[in-house]
């Protein structure tokens, strides 16, 4: 059995100076790392193959499969590449995780090593989250002083060492492929697949790109296995996960829970919608996922369930917008974004998110042109499926899945201002804190 | 320095292409030699090398453009093509601190638009412009994974959470007025954009360990489970008392518990 709540990455982070090497250690870190060297690295693997614990970075992958799908080791170099450019709009897990247990993931980036026969991971950071570099840094040179990285890892003779790398801001950067480039020192844009970086990713090696949380959680599927990692979650959406709550909730937070949690559940371990106010809409996972309603919050947060639903997990980047919200200045700020982030490289992403932007701002403003609603249905046909990678297809999702549930307001933007409809002074949240503090 | 006025195009004023003085250049050798010894291949270098020339001169300068391409082996046509591409790079002198507020969505509607509006207006100049000083650089930023705390406020990339209109323009007189302003989570104090920029080109200025190690809302789950006696199944189970998923359904466990 398990609880609604199950604080394994989070467990400490409420620990005097949790980000050090000694609190971490005190909390029996680094275990995993003396187990898993003293197992052969296919067994490492295996075990979290066995898990099938999904990628934490949104597509839900099963991170052993990725690992067993690099090319085999040929003798020369092989890569961990560990994304940390979280910037989907909404997801807010992998910073405080780092920055309150940076040793979770350099001891998680250390066994995916071992297991996938590499000897160097890089840790490709947002820049501009200066004190999570920090905390990486500093992380990285107690282990590497304590001789858990190194050249000769607990005198096993094994190197494994770990790069911590700052990005400069790009969304387009927490793509994989564009991820690489950019750590290859170019312009962060996505590379044709296949070849996958499993067969030619960093210098054109064979490299694994996993995500901070998925890299995080291989320590505990190694101590305690993968039937304990499985015992929670559901039976394809396997164990825990950072829910992360924001806006209309009385108490917006991290809540690490079995896959498979509700929206209703957490919402309520959240102290519910802010007083006086009821939901009208909620991304399952940052803003390039179709958003949810009211109608969808019994639907059990794993994978499949939520894209049965019509949506995804993703980032399970939980962003509540109360009655006050105009959905239509809602998405038509998260298309600016698409425009904003577009790298350039496809013509379907970059033209049809300019297009999108200004349709949005012409219907946020009430100056919508008859046909817009359609014209947007059709820019969005034209993007879905037809760009080099998932940034142009993520734009379509808020807007098309807003025209289905709320029709009627971009109806509205034809002739009405969203700020008439919905003022935005009834959205914010300065009153309701001041009254808190005062 | 290059004009207030952010046209988005890249200036390059003769003063930005000047040589650095013999003393900064062996200095600034040094530490990209360091910068490229932490990887396989030299351009992966390039990055932190741009930041290394933000730490030195304030935003990417011609001449610092034309020394990493010197160091990589690379054209500066090369290193203007990354350099522009990038958010975090300047195209002309940055201010003392880069106070960004987060207008995409979430932070928007909950309040990052009012505070915008307030802190534009304060002090009377926009997106990517720099108050007469030089002290405040201003612009809008996307999401910068804290809607947690929303709405958020950047101050040289370190975190201002939960911030008002009032509260964000105190942070701007307190920065002008060259006072030490603590981030909510982050170090403590917010270091001048060159300070920051050396750090991101990876070479730590002592400060990790400052500052906590969550915030409130990282850690209200967290709270909550332990109010209520809530834990991960136990690291050490007896044996068979987890017995494998294969007759669970697909349920949450900890419903059927509530049940």
């Amino acid at each position: 059995m398990t609880t609604p709540l199950t604080p394994v990455l989070s467990a400490f982070w409420d620990a005097d100076r949790s980000w050090t090497l000694e609190t971490y250690e005190k909390h029996g870190g680094y275990a995993a790392l003396r187990k898993a060297l003293a197992m052969p690295a296919s067994d490492v693997l295996n075990t979290v193959k066995d898990s099938a614990i999904r990628g934490r970075g949104g597509a839900g992958f099963p991170a052993g499969l990725k690992w067993s799908f690099m090319s085999p080791p040929d003798g020369g170099p092989r890569y961990l590449v560990v994304n940390a450019d979280e910037s989907e709009p909404g997801t807010c897990k992998d910073i405080p995780l780092m920055l309150a247990n940076p040793h979770a993931l350099i001891e998680g980036a250390a066994i995916s090593q071992y297991a996938m026969g590499s000897d160097h991971a890089f840790i490709y950071l947002r820049g501009e989250v200066v004190h999570v570099y920090r905390r990486l840094l500093r992380a990285v040179e107690e282990a590497t002083a304590a001789g858990y990285l190194g050249t000769d890892v607990l005198g096993t003779g094994i190197t494994l060492r770990v790069t911590p790398h700052a990005g400069a801001g790009a969304y387009i950067c927490g793509e994989e492929t564009a991820l690489l480039d950019s750590l290859e020192g170019r312009r962060g844009q996505p590379r044709l697949k296949p070849p996958f970086p499993g067969a030619a990713g960093l210098y054109a090696r064979p490299t694994s790109v996993n995500n901070v949380e998925t890299i995080a959680s291989v320590p505990g599927i190694i101590l305690e296995g993968s039937d304990w990692f499985k015992s929670m979650g559901t039976e394809k959406s396997t164990g825990f996960g950072i829910f992360s709550l924001s806006g209309h909730v009385t108490n917006p937070g991290q809540f690490e829970a079995p896959l498979g949690i509700t929206m209703r559940e957490l919402i309520d371990l959240a102290g519910g919608i802010r007083k006086g106010h009821r939901i009208k809409f909620w991304t399952p996972g940052g803003s390039s996922t179709p958003i949810f309603t009211e109608a969808h919050l019994d639907i059990p947060l794993d994978f499949d369930s939520v894209a049965a639903a019509g949506s995804m997990l993703g980032t399970r980047a939980l962003q509540v917008f109360d009655e006050t919200v105009s959905v239509v200045r809602a998405v038509s700020r998260w298309t600016d974004f698409y425009a904003h982030e577009s790298c350039g490289k496809c013509t379907p992403c970059r033209e049809g998110t300019y297009w999108l932007k200004q349709i949005m701002e012409r219907l946020e403003h009430g100056q919508g042109l008859p046909g817009d609603i359609e014209k947007l249905d059709d820019i969005c046909s034209n993007i879905l499926g037809r760009s080099f990678c998932a940034l142009g297809d993520a734009a379509t999702s808020p807007i098309a899945s807003a025209i289905k549930y709320f029709r009627e307001e971009f109806e509205a933007g034809m002739h009405t201002p969203a700020a008439t409809l919905f003022p935005p002074a009834a959205s914010v949240l300065f009153d309701a804190k001041e009254a808190a503090t005062a | 320095m290059a004009g207030t006025n952010a046209s988005g195009h890249l200036h390059v004023d003769p003063e930005s292409k000047a040589p650095y003085d013999a003393e900064t250049l062996a200095t600034l050798r040094a530490d990209a030699e360091i910068v490229i010894a932490r990887y396989p291949q030299s351009r992966s270098a390039l990055l932190p090398l741009l930041h290394l020339v933000q730490s030195v001169d304030g935003y990417v300068s011609g001449r610092g453009i034309k020394f990493c391409a010197e160091m990589l082996g690379l054209t500066t046509a090369d290193v203007s093509g990354v350099a522009t591409f990038y958010t975090q790079f300047k195209r002309h002198e940055n201010g003392r601190y880069t106070v960004g507020v987060c207008t995409n969505t979430l932070c928007a509607v909950m309040g990052g638009d009012a505070i915008w509006d307030a802190v534009s207006a304060h002090l009377g100049i926009g997106h990517d412009e720099t108050t007469a000083d030089g002290m405040i650089t201003l612009e809008r930023v996307e999401c910068n994974a804290a809607c947690d705390y929303a709405p958020v406020v950047m101050a040289n990339w370190e975190f201002m959470d939960n911030q008002t209109p009032a509260s964000t323009i105190q942070l701007v007189e307190d920065l002008r007025a060259g006072k030490d302003v603590a981030p909510t989570r982050g170090a403590a104090k917010v270091c001048s954009f060159t300070e920051v920029s050396r750090v991101l080109a990876g070479f730590h200025d002592g400060r990790a360990d400052e500052g906590v190690g969550a915030g409130p809302a990282t850690l209200l789950g967290l709270k909550i489970a332990k109010e209520r006696g809530w834990a991960a199944p136990s690291s050490a189970p007896a044996p068979g008392a987890e017995d494998s998923s294969a007759d669970r359904p697909g349920g949450l466990k900890g419903k059927e518990a509530a049940q």
